[in-house]
């Protein structure tokens, strides 16, 4: 056990020290900050965490790390604490000594928030000379965070090492923000910094000048001038931004809106039991990882491949079941239609609410639709990215099918003129059912992607319906590439109002646009022409 | 085209379809209300939905006084008689909420409702309480503003939440610079005004405030989630104050995640998230946030172990967790059955003006009183979201908090109190010594 031996190492060569300096007083201030953590009192661990981390002690990484992770066991009876390893072994937090076991009275050192950013500083300062690369990294990016100028020792030690280039940059810009903030730094190492600072360029850098204090006359020149770049660069990329979360959002009403295309584009039914098509979609995913959760936990970032074509399947049969028993007795009746539809979708809330219950089911998220990288000056979120792609795949699918599958020409002769298609020798009702099946099917597997983003609760087809029929109406009926378009239009109107007027009135301001539009052209963007219209 | 004998068919099948679907919902909601009732019980509303949007908070309390009636049915009943639960759902829908309360008094002739949860559903039913003459206990967190005779608030009002939360925030976390986030309707807004005011008296400037309003349930949460980042990188401590209302929270801190914001970073306090919110959640990318509220599950008390363990059995869930309405029920509740066995009567009356200074154990260890304004003592907690879905409490007042039903922040409210002891008003302006009356 190397860490042990260490640690034994470690407790002897500080012993031996003890007893040479400090030849009376057996508990050094290492061991009293240690005994601190015991007393379950926030200011007294956060003075035990300065103590430790600064003390050069071996056990201080061990200790801290573990106080991170709530490895950290403390009795509050005999003020001992304890560091329990990953492995169950543990050692005596103050002399490194293995213990046979930590007891029962013992538990969890305590952090809040505050606790969390000065653990993570020390925890900065103490791994910034770690062999992984990784480690540095975040550790250069703690410092910078907290930029205490008792790091600046430790990172001068560390930038002369560093080798790696993007750790250095890091490296360089922590030594930058404790320079700025230390009193006694001279102009020039200031100025430095500040020109460091410009050079990074973000929201952080911008943090730190806009909150650095009194300085200088001619830093604080230097610092004004390095704002106004960084924020005029900041305004171009919050350009990008709005534009990336409209194409995010319209992704979204896309999805939402692609089954009701069909249902009601193509076919002409005012169908309002679409969004519980999309929530039928959305439980068969929780269904799914359910069973994954209990049976398969390796499989879990399959869950949603696996939940996709469950849930075409669910939604489509349930659509064609609907299609055969209520809607084919309607056609050319859309206001019967809409309330037969309209009931229909309560009928469908009302079960799963009480098959499900009436609060809302968790559905997790796959590890590769966790987070978010960073593109330029804007965070992109792997859900959003993934949400985006895959309703492109699942638009491109779908026209492929209806351009080049005899059942999607057959469709399209069915829409187009219904006493033609039959005469041409076309089952049309059969037809109708599977158009319709495929509508609520396509609706189903809006369900598994929105249920990353939403709430799986059996209320969530009721947000996506107004949405829905507000793409297909102002893309023009009837009109796939029109949907798509105007799904666009709408989500990047609406992220570009909302920062200007606010999430309620902007969402107010699209509804009036799109009213003011359908008077000016009543068929949508894109109208279709010809014998269809008549239909 | 279709013939147009398929089409008498088609309506008659619909109309059919339609007669057996409403008769099926009716039948459903009967058998809720629970079988004809004897003359020998006192009757207790539930007034709470069913159904709906807000279905998902609010089941849980009608669970809450189903099984507070039948601990108390256990021990011998009210006044020697059985208490009947009669549970009615007004489905989310305000306006139903009057007429269900309508329904519970005059038909139903229940001696005392426990119900609503929106500010709007009890402004709704507010008339009909004043007119019929019954009691109302109220169990949630609210704006505050109001003092009504015919109802007792059993929630925080907000000097017992957002206050406290707020001065945690400056004093613990050094906080500089406050993003007020709500829903946009009446408890968030009045709530965001009285923040606003206290404030602005604590010498925050209004830079360093950005109040921001979303729609109800709210999904797409890019935008604000991005300008709170900006926001908070202005060099000086910055926390979100959180007053968004059900489903949105999910999404939102889904994209508070996502976009990398810790709770070390920028720490948000919400004012509506409980145990049963953060069931639907993964809670791990929400260590550390904050809630306040008056109970957690997770405080230790004989008392709170007592009903925990009562309340899981009660509804074969080892896993069904308690939160702050509940607390406030289990307080009102205990507090209606001491008035009417204090005055031997269920008469509305009489228990209305016995229940001032009424003391009930609350679950946290300490003893709630009712006040002369209708509102309660409460203890002030700030939880910490742990892993699990519970909280980790981390502050807590010294004592308890007296509920203010006018807030001391606002111009308007300052001055008003509500005294239906001596003063016999719900909104008494101590600078002028008039009562307002029931004009505001």
């Amino acid at each position: 056990m190397p860490t042990n031996l260490s640690a034994r190492l470690c407790t002897f060569v500080l012993s031996l020290f003890l007893i040479a300096f400090a030849l009376p007083a057996f508990a050094g201030p290492f061991e009293d900050a240690v005994a601190k953590f015991a007393n379950d009192d926030y200011s007294d661990t956060e003075e035990a965490i300065g103590v430790v981390a600064s003390s050069g002690n071996k056990l201080a990484f061990p200790i801290i790390s573990a106080l991170q992770d709530g490895r950290l066991m403390a009795d509050p009876d005999s003020k001992k604490v304890y560091v329990t390893g990953a492995d169950g072994k543990s050692i005596d937090a103050a002399t490194g000594e293995p213990v046979a076991s930590v007891p029962d009275s013992a538990s969890a050192v305590r952090l809040n928030n505050r606790l969390r950013r000065s653990v993570d500083a020390a925890i900065g300062s103490l791994t910034l000379q770690s062999p992984e690369i990784g480690t540095r990294l975040q550790a250069a990016q703690s410092v910078f965070k907290s930029h205490e100028e008792t790091a600046l020792e430790a990172v001068d030690g560390a930038l002369a090492k560093e080798t790696n280039k993007s750790v250095k940059a890091a490296l360089g810009d922590a030594r930058a923000a404790i320079l700025l903030f230390k009193s006694d730094a001279t102009e020039v190492e200031k100025l430095e910094a500040v020109a460091t600072l410009k050079t990074r360029g973000d929201q952080e850098a911008l943090a730190l000048l806009t909150g650095m204090g009194d300085q200088p006359a001619s830093v604080t020149k230097a610092a004004a001038s390095a704002i106004g770049s960084i924020q005029s660069s900041l305004a171009v990329w919050s350009g990008v931004q709005n534009a990336w979360y409209g194409l995010s959002l319209g992704s979204v009403l896309l999805l939402a809106a692609i089954g009701l295309a069909i249902t009601f584009g193509v076919m002409g039914v005012i169908n309002m039991a679409h969004g519980e098509m999309v929530m039928l979609g959305a439980y068969t995913t929780f269904v799914v990882q359910e069973v994954i959760r209990t049976r398969y936990p390796a499989l879990f970032d399959y869950s949603l491949l696996i939940a996709v074509p469950l849930a075409f399947l669910v939604a489509g049969a349930i659509g064609v079941l609907i299609e055969r028993s209520i809607i084919r007795f309607l056609y050319g009746r859309p206001l019967e239609t809409l309330l037969a539809t309209w009931g229909l979708s309560l009928v469908l809330q009302q079960a799963v609410r009480t098959m499900f219950g009436p609060t809302n089911r968790e559905v997790g998220n796959p590890s590769w639709m966790s987070g978010a990288f960073e593109l330029g000056q804007i965070t992109i979120t792997y859900n959003r990215l993934w949400i985006l792609v895959f309703t492109l795949a699942v638009f491109a699918i779908l026209l492929a099918m209806l351009r080049y599958t005899a059942l999607g020409l057959e469709m399209r002769a069915v829409t187009q003129n219904r006493r033609m298609a039959a005469s041409m020798g076309i089952a049309t009702s059969r037809v109708d059912a599977l158009t319709f099946g495929l509508g609520s099917g396509i609706a189903g597997i809006a369900g598994v992607a929105l249920s990353q983003i939403d709430n799986v609760s059996p209320n969530l087809g009721q947000s996506y319906i107004i949405d829905s029929f507000m793409v297909v109406v102002f893309g023009g009926v009837g009109n796939l590439w029109g949907t798509l378009v105007g799904a666009f239009t709408l989500g990047i109107a609406n992220k570009f109002l909302e920062p200007v007027a606010g999430a309620v009135l902007g969402k107010i301001a699209i509804l009036v646009l799109i009213i003011l539009f359908i008077q000016k052209r009543p068929r949508g963007l894109f109208a279709l022409k010809g014998r269809a219209v008549e239909a | 085209m279709l013939s147009k004998s398929t089409h008498d068919i088609a309506a008659s099948f619909s109309r059919r379809g339609v007669l057996a679907a409403t008769a099926g919902l009716m039948l459903g909601l009967a058998s809720l209300t629970g079988a004809k009732a004897a003359d020998d019980t006192i009757k207790v509303g539930v007034l709470h939905s069913l159904s709906g949007t807000m279905a998902i908070s609010e089941t849980t309390l009608k669970d809450t006084i189903l099984f507070l009636i039948d601990e108390q049915n256990k021990k011998g009943g009210v006044l020697g008689k059985k208490l009947e639960a009669v549970v009615v759902d007004p489905a989310s829908n305000w306006p139903l909420f009057a007429e269900k309360a309508r329904e519970l008094i005059t038909k139903d002739k229940v001696s005392v409702v426990f119900g609503c949860w929106t500010s709007v559903s009890r402004k709704s039913v507010l008339p009909v309480f004043k007119e019929l003459n019954n009691i109302l206990f109220y169990p949630v967190q609210y704006e505050g503003e109001e003092s009504e005779r015919n109802v007792f608030y059993t929630g925080a009002a907000p000097n017992q939440q957002a206050i406290p939360a707020v001065d945690y925030l400056m004093k613990d976390e050094k906080v500089k610079r406050w993003v007020l986030a709500g829903t946009d309707y009446v408890y968030p807004r009045t709530t965001n005004k009285i923040l606003e005011a206290y404030l602005k008296s604590k010498g925050v400037a209004q830079e360093d405030i950005m109040i921001n309003y979303t729609p109800f349930g709210h999904s797409d949460w890019q935008t604000i989630v991005a300008d709170i980042k900006k926001f908070g990188s202005a060099g000086k401590k910055t926390a979100v104050v959180s007053t968004i209302n059900g489903d949105a929270n999910v999404p939102f801190y889904k994209e508070l995640g996502n976009q990398g914001i810790k709770a070390k970073d920028i720490p948000v306090v919400a004012f509506s998230v409980g145990e049963e919110e953060l069931a639907g959640i993964d809670t791990k990318p929400l260590l550390g946030h904050l809630a306040a509220w008056n109970y957690f599950q997770s405080i230790k008390s004989p008392e709170n172990e007592k009903f925990i363990k009562a309340w899981q059995a009660y509804t074969k869930n080892p896993k069904r967790v308690t939160n702050d309405p509940m607390e406030a029920h289990v307080i009102g509740f205990d507090m209606w059955v001491k008035a009417v066995e204090k005055v031997k009567s269920t008469d509305p009356d009489k228990v209305i003006d016995a229940l001032p200074g009424i003391e009930a154990k609350n679950l946290t260890g300490g003893t709630s009183k009712m006040l002369p304004n209708h509102h309660i003592t409460k203890p002030v907690f700030i939880g910490e979201i742990k892993a699990n879905g519970q909280f980790d409490v981390v502050w807590k007042t010294p004592g308890l908090v007296a509920g203010d039903a006018w807030s001391k922040e606002l111009d308007g409210s300052k001055d008003l109190v509500g005294d239906w002891v001596g003063k016999k008003c719900g909104n008494f302006n101590t600078k002028t010594n008039k009562c307002l009356g029931s004009g505001s």
